[in-house]
Formats: C-alpha cells, structure tokens, sequence
C-alpha cells in the first residue's frame, strides 16, 4: 500500500481546522524533522487518514469521522505553524 | 433530500444473502488493501510471536516454531468498518487457543501488537472458543505481505480492524487498554452485528 | 453544486468536465478541487481531481482518468452527462500552485494524469502573456495516453518560451524519434534547468515517480523548497 501526500486531505483538513494547512510548516515530535503539511506522508481510508513523518515514519496525525463528526489527534507532532 | 448523483452505485458489486451481511454493511468481491502506514518486511529468521503481560511466562515462538503447531484451514466472512464485506474468505492458521495452551492468565483483555506499530485491544474472550486465529495463509496461498504476511491476527466476527495485520503477539491485560483506532474513538469490541464501530455504540 | 456543461475526450479514458461552479471564489493554477458522488441509498465515494483549467479561463475544468477498479473515476469517465450536477468543494490547496508572479525558470514533471495541474500552469502563464521559461516533461504509457498533446504541443510550437518534452514508457509508434522509457537521471539531467539558474520545480503523478524524481532534482542542485510535489494514489 504506498502512500500520497498531505495535498490530498487539503480539503478535509480546511473542513476541520477552517483554513488552508498544506503549506503550515509541521516538526515530528519523534524526529524533529520539519516538513511542510504537503510532504506529509499520508495514508487513506485505513479508516482513518493517517499522516507519518516522511524521515522517521512516525505517526505525527490521526484523522477519523466519527458519527458525523471529525475526530483529530496532532500528538504526534512537536508544532504546526501556519505559513 | 440530500443531492443525488444520477446513475452513480459505486464499486458494489456482490449481491447480499440474507443473514450474511451485518447492518451498514455491502458486499464486495475485491479485497480492498487499506493500512495505516508502510508495509514492514520481517525476515522469517526474524519473526517471533510473543505472548506476554498477565502470565506467569512469557512465551515466545519462532516461525518454524509457530508453523510447527497444529493449523486449521476456514472460510469465514469478514466485515470492515469502511462498510466492506466479502463473504466465505478461506484462510489458513493456527488457533489463537492453541498459541494460549498451556498459558496461564487472569487477563481478560488483550492487547495484538505489530510490526509498525499498530495495535488493537479486545476482550480476551473474543480470541478464544474457536474464534481466532493468526493466519499465515489466504485462499491457498502464503498471506501477500500487502494483506498482512507474514501473518495477521484473524477474528472474522469482529470488525476488521481487530484482524491486526503483521502481529507479532498478543499482550494480556487485567484491563482494557485502547489501541490505535480505539484510542481515537472506534469501539473496544467491534462487534459488526451489534454496529459496535464507535466508542458508545 | 456544480452542472456539467461539457465533456471533452481526451484520450480513450480520460476526459475533462467542464463545470459551471456557483459562486466559484477563483483558483490558482495547481489546486483541486473534492468531487463528491452520492447514491440513491446513501451511499457516498469522494475523490480529489485537479483543476485543468487556468484562473483565467471561462470555464472550471477538471480532468479525470478512468482507473480500472476505480469507484469513482468509471462514473465520471463513463456515466456522467452534460445538465447533470456534480457535488464538489474547493478549490483546495495552498502549496501546490503558480502564479506567473512566482516566476521561474520553471521544471514541470508529470507522469500520467499528473499533467493535468501542470497544464493548468501553462494555460496560466499563457493566459498572463508571461514569458516567465517553463520546460514540461511528460511521460506517459503511449502517445495516444499523453493528455492534452494536441494542446501542449501546440503551445511549445509558439516558441515564446515553453518547451515540452514527452517521453513514452511502454510503447512507442512506429518512427518515434522522441524520448522513450520513464523519467531516470539522465533524462532530468539533459532536461532540467541547470540547479545553478534557481529554478523552481513542479512533480506530479504517482508516488514513486514523484519520490524518483524530487530526490533526482535535489541531486542536480535544486533548493528543496524550490522542488514541490504532488503525489497521486489509490485513494478509495
């Protein structure tokens, strides 16, 4: 199963946090590798979205619909900072 | 009413049977590859199963070790909680009862961990009785390393997600510890016939 | 909401939707936009496609390629008509997109339907009477999968600064003089702008063609902010 990038859940992402997060600038909590939200690794539909820091594979976001509601886990990153 | 795309089905393409197909649920005739991270590629020289936690030893197989117990062949139908189902899947593997022969445990719960990380919780009951396995072999074949193999966890009458794919061994708990979806809000138990996909379901 | 308004063949499984989009806010070349499709019963499919068109055009375009089993793709390709509605949300993206006042030189790469916000950019930068050089590397399966060839390399004929490279990867007509196989080094090598002239970069297709060909440019100098990539993928 290979992944795509943090373009593709650009949308679901404006759906939770309302603004546009493909080029906020994220650092692995596990790494510290700094990436903007576009390198991500990310994986869909497993059934979540799950975004993994494209050095170390860490899980750096957790993303679930859960009834009807987004349910979004950022633990795994160190800071997320708008562009 | 919601808008409604003319003419659109979707892939759908199997035909339900009565009984078989849980609520929610459609039938599919493909085997979709959904995962949550990268495919691990464990050496069988490397591969251990280790059963662990509540007991008085921990226990550790190697894969000749493992392949070495008594196996069973089934065929039994699995549910996704993306709405998947695919009827009469034919696997190959040794029963999680005969891995826990010989343990001795309180736990109640369980805990399949994985390379990659992954892991999910469920009753211990639900691993036992003749409901699971950890399957090394799929419709005759050695288990695609896509789908899972070398081998997975098997608990068909659970949601799939409780079928942890690359399991490397089953932790037993005296409590119930969320793993990687249920700590997110998917259900501890995951029963597809009672609709238990959500934390509160 | 969006009404389809027409639907140009662009090969024999892809097509662009051209769109009617109420209050459609305006795009920048390289977004996309989350089509949406919806059964009688409820059942509900969402894929990401980018957007064709440039900003300046009349129309919003999206083309789409139909996959094999894909769910999605054979309904658009296959069932979807002209006065029929298409749920969609966007335009989506914030950092795969150019704007001619980005500049260049600029490298865009794509493999198969990643073309398709590339071509978005051309039309951009056309439509802007930029001069602002661009070189497009497309690699398709055959000539008769390359989309938009028509267009594109009727764009480069101008000879006002947009050069297109194809390469074929797994079968050539008969007389084909042009490139052959997948994009490797060497190919980006005798294409890309030199690292030395800072250019800026585009990638899209699928992921291992994008990760082949990002970390190719980064070896042939090119700064890793200046190298933007867009990875296409089963998704569904």
């Amino acid at each position: 199963m290979t992944y795509v990038d943090g373009n593709a859940i650009a949308g679901l992402l404006r759906e939770v946090f309302d603004e546009e997060l493909t080029a906020a600038v994220s650092t692995c909590g596990t790494c510290g590798e700094v990436a903007v939200v576009a390198e991500l690794r990310v994986y869909l539909r497993c059934p979540g979205a799950v975004v993994r820091c494209p050095r170390c594979g860490a899980v750096l976001v957790r993303i679930a619909e859960i009834r009807g509601l987004h349910v979004v886990d950022l633990g795994g990153l160190r800071d997320l900072a708008r562009a | 009413m919601a808008f409604v795309s003319r003419g659109f089905r979707g892939r759908r393409r199997g035909e339900a049977r009565a009984g078989r197909v849980p609520p929610g649920q459609y039938v599919e005739t493909d085997f979709p590859v959904l995962s949550a991270g990268p495919t691990p590629r464990t050496p069988l020289e490397a591969w251990t199963f280790t059963i662990e936690g509540e007991v008085d030893e921990p226990l550790t197989l190697t894969w000749d070790e493992f392949r070495a117990l008594s196996s069973e062949t089934i065929t039994k139908d699995i549910h996704c909680v993306t709405k998947w189902s695919k009827l009469d899947t034919t696997w190959q593997g040794v029963s999680v009862d005969t891995l826990l022969e010989g343990v001795e445990t309180a736990a109640e719960y369980a805990v399949a961990f994985c390379d990659g990380g992954y892991t999910t919780n469920l009753p211990l009951e639900d691993l036992t009785g003749g409901t699971a396995w950890v399957a090394y072999a799929y419709d005759g074949a050695p288990l695609d390393p896509e789908h899972g193999g070398p081998a997975r966890l098997l608990v068909p009458h659970l949601y799939f997600w409780k079928s942890a794919k690359w399991v490397r061994g089953l932790r037993l708990l005296d409590h119930d510890e969320p793993g990687f979806w249920e700590g997110l809000g998917y259900h501890n138990r995951g029963d597809p016939w009672l609709e238990q996909r959500y934390a509160g379901d | 909401m969006a009404d389809v308004v027409d639907i140009v063949h662009e090969t024999s499984r892809v097509r662009t939707i051209l769109l009617d989009v109420p209050d459609w806010p305006g795009h920048h070349a390289g977004q996309h936009v989350d089509v949406r499709l919806t059964a009688e019963d409820g059942y509900q499919a969402q894929r990401s496609y980018s957007i064709a068109s440039a900003p300046e055009d009349e129309r919003v375009a999206i083309t789409v390629e139909e996959l094999a089993d894909g769910e999605v793709s054979p309904y658009l390709v296959g069932e979807l008509r002209v006065g029929d509605g298409l749920e969609l949300r966007g335009p989506v993206g914030g950092w795969f997109v150019w704007d001619v006042s980005d500049g260049g030189p600029l490298l865009l790469v794509g493999g198969g339907s990643g073309v398709v916000p590339l071509r978005a950019m051309v039309r951009h930068r056309v439509a802007a009477a930029s001069d602002v050089p661009v070189r497009l590397l497309v690699s398709s399966r055959t000539l008769d999968d390359a989309i938009y060839r028509a267009e594109l390399d009727g764009l480069a004929a101008r000879g006002d600064g947009l050069e297109v490279v194809h390469t074929l990867s797994r079968e050539q007509p008969a007389g084909w003089t042009g490139r052959t196989g997948r994009i490797d080094r060497e190919l980006l090598a005798e294409v890309a702008w030199p690292g030395t002239e800072n250019p800026l970069a585009f990638v899209c297709g699928p992921t291992g063609l994008v990760e082949a060909v990002a970390s190719g440019l980064v070896d042939l100098g090119y700064g890793a902010g200046r190298v933007k990539t867009e990875r296409f993928g089963p998704t569904g």
